[in-house]
């Protein structure tokens, strides 16, 4: 409780919090706002914002309207955020568990992958990913999350090192517990806050990657997506160029306020590092 | 010496991860729809298949795919990187001719983001929790926030459409031919928003890591031994504070080498610069998978480069590196 009124304290964290709320308040009431097909042709294309009320953002370059694309916009950022950053914590956690659990030539081999993967520029690892398995929503996901799980991976390890011959792990440990019960029931709940705190980061990234992927024509075209918008609106920059600045702006937002809200978190759970 | 040994091992211990990359790459494409020889029948408009297997063949691509693995492997040995059936020629030459704007946007972004980072995180923790800090930091939680794309294709709207100040994209004028200083200054122009739009967001994470960092180090003893002898403050933070304070600074710029190269390809694409980053893109959309397995083998390279220059610095600014290794 103490962490949840010391969360409440900072103007910062509560600013993110609302934003958070109010992101994903529009992608619950997208349907039920806008019940038609957010891709379906709505009127004259490029109305210029607060021209037409049917339309208050105005319409995109082939007569969609803006507004409700940024509304079911939200609900795809926030699934394959979300969805992605379930994946990179889980396959980190895993390999991160394994190596820093045994140590010796499994943690090498482990690490040796994970610094490949580090090596590697993660968003040509994702151009390639996508250039293979083709660019359809889950693909995207799931590619999103394969190239982001290293950072977690490390801390995990780092976490499980420092807690494997803490004396309450060696007392499991002569009770005769199994190694996958002492790193399942003992370790991991121990290890397993800073992990859930930098899964913010990861799932701010995730949303950025997905975006830059979009707005690059490589996302799934088939769905109301932030990024598809903004690469959308490029062909219209000079003159319309509100078409591209409205769906940035959401993406702004919902960073900053997936940012602020790990923020706080990890500033409220970990009280004496605060400031850094 | 002793510092060159030291990195020298890294960089060597540098090569299994590299092979590791290559083999997995390799074995990743396999996976793809079509191969070269699908996509130059694709391009010269369809073909029969007694060509087809012809052209497998000569591109060896007709033995199992161990044989293949390990027929690529000896050829990067040997530096050559096969051939581009879309660009019709060695992708070892196209790669070539693409590099220079990337490194020249790279090093531009990296400095411009190192050199502000410094500056505003130093102000920033000078002034903890006073208007400067907040100001600072709140722009740098922003500009964390903002995606590249979008903020370099808004800053073409106001430099470039608007104010006319700057070119909109491209690497030099191609309508008039310049020579010496006026060709330098022509690129630079074209350089001015690409370097701002990839330097943003590192420029956010630089001046996070040095004001946490000043932070820690002013709270050291030796600092305030520093400041009892008398010294007056800008002297404690230029002599004593920095160079202590820099050391997460440089160990970033070595992790972060692949993000900058991964962000370079996406600020290409919307300034259309004939760089590796749009060179990866084009390879992507148009199927050249020869080149992009290319593409990553020099990233990769570039990358371990990056890290090897940043083991170098890190010795020097940090003596107890090499005292103790």
């Amino acid at each position: 409780m103490d962490a949840v009124r010391r969360y409440f304290r900072s103007p910062a964290a509560v600013a993110g919090l609302v934003l958070l709320i109010i992101v994903i308040g529009m992608a619950v009431s997208a349907g039920w706002l806008y019940p038609r097909d957010p891709l379906a042709l709505a009127g004259r294309p490029l109305i210029w914002p607060f021209s037409n009320p049917r339309f208050l953002l105005g319409t995109d370059n082939s007569g969609r309207d803006i507004a409700a694309q940024i509304f079911y916009g939200a609900r795809i950022s926030l699934l394959i955020g979300g969805v992605a950053t379930v994946i990179a914590i889980l396959i980190g956690v895993l390999v991160g568990a394994f190596s820093g659990y045994y140590g010796g030539w499994v943690d090498t081999v482990l690490m040796r992958i994970t610094e490949a993967f580090q090596t590697l520029p993660n968003f040509v690892l994702l151009l390639v990913l996508v250039a293979v398995f083709g660019s359809t929503l889950t693909t995207v996901t799931i590619a999103v999350g394969v190239v982001s799980w290293p950072a977690p991976a490390r801390l995990t390890r780092a976490e499980f090192m420092s807690l494997r011959n803490r004396e309450f792990v060696q007392a499991g440990r002569t009770l005769g517990m199994k190694d996958i019960q002492l790193m399942l029931g003992e370790i991991l709940p121990n290890a397993l806050p800073p992990v859930i705190v930098y899964a913010s980061v990861v799932m701010a990234v995730a949303i950025l990657l997905e975006s830059a992927l979009a707005f690059l024509r490589l996302s799934d075209p088939n769905v109301a997506s932030w990024g598809n918008l903004i690469g959308l609106g490029r062909d219209v920059l000079r003159v319309q160029w509100y078409v591209s600045a409205i769906p940035g702006i959401a993406i702004l937002v919902t960073v900053l306020a997936v940012s602020l809200v790990g923020q706080g978190l990890n500033d409220a759970l970990n009280p004496r590092l605060k400031g850094r | 010496m002793r510092i060159l040994g030291l990195a020298g091992r890294r960089l060597a211990a540098s090569i299994p991860t590299l092979i590791l990359i290559l083999i997995g790459m390799f074995l990743l494409l396999q996976f793809a729809p079509g191969d070269t020889v699908d996509a130059m029948m694709a391009q010269m408009g369809g073909g029969d298949a007694a060509t087809a297997k012809d052209l497998r063949k000569f591109y060896g691509l007709d033995v199992s795919i161990p044989a293949q693995l390990g027929n690529y492997l000896w050829r990067l040995v040997r530096l050559d990187l096969g051939f581009s059936s879309i660009y019709g020629k060695p992708v070892a030459s196209v790669i070539i001719e693409r590099l220079p704007p990337t490194i020249l946007l790279m090093t531009a972004s990296l400095s411009f983001a190192f050199f502000f980072g410094l500056l505003f995180g130093v102000i920033a923790a000078r002034g903890v929790n006073r208007w400067p800090d907040t100001l600072i930091s709140t722009l740098g939680l922003v500009f964390y926030a903002t995606p590249s794309f979008w903020f370099g294709l808004m800053a073409i709207v106001v430099f470039s459409v608007y104010l006319q100040w700057l070119p909109p994209g491209g690497f030099e004028d191609i309508g008039t031919v310049q020579t010496g200083i006026w060709r330098v200054l022509g690129i630079a122009s074209h350089l001015v928003l690409p370097t701002l739009t990839l330097g943003l967001i590192f420029l956010a994470i630089y001046l996070r890591i040095m004001r946490a960092s000043m932070l820690e180090v002013l709270n050291l003893d030796y600092v305030r031994t520093a400041r009892a002898k008398g010294l007056d403050e800008t002297r404690v933070v230029t002599r004593h504070v920095l160079r202590n304070a820099l050391l997460p600074m440089v160990t970033l710029i070595g992790l972060q080498a692949g993000t900058m190269l991964g962000g370079s390809v996406v600020v290409e694409s919307v300034f259309s610069l004939p760089g590796l980053g749009r060179l990866a893109y084009e390879s992507v959309v148009q199927r050249d998978l020869n080149t992009l397995l290319g593409i990553v083998f020099v990233s990769a390279l570039l990358v371990i480069t990056v890290n090897f220059v940043v083991d170098l610095i890190y010795a020097r600014l940090d003596p107890r590196i090499t005292a103790g290794g």
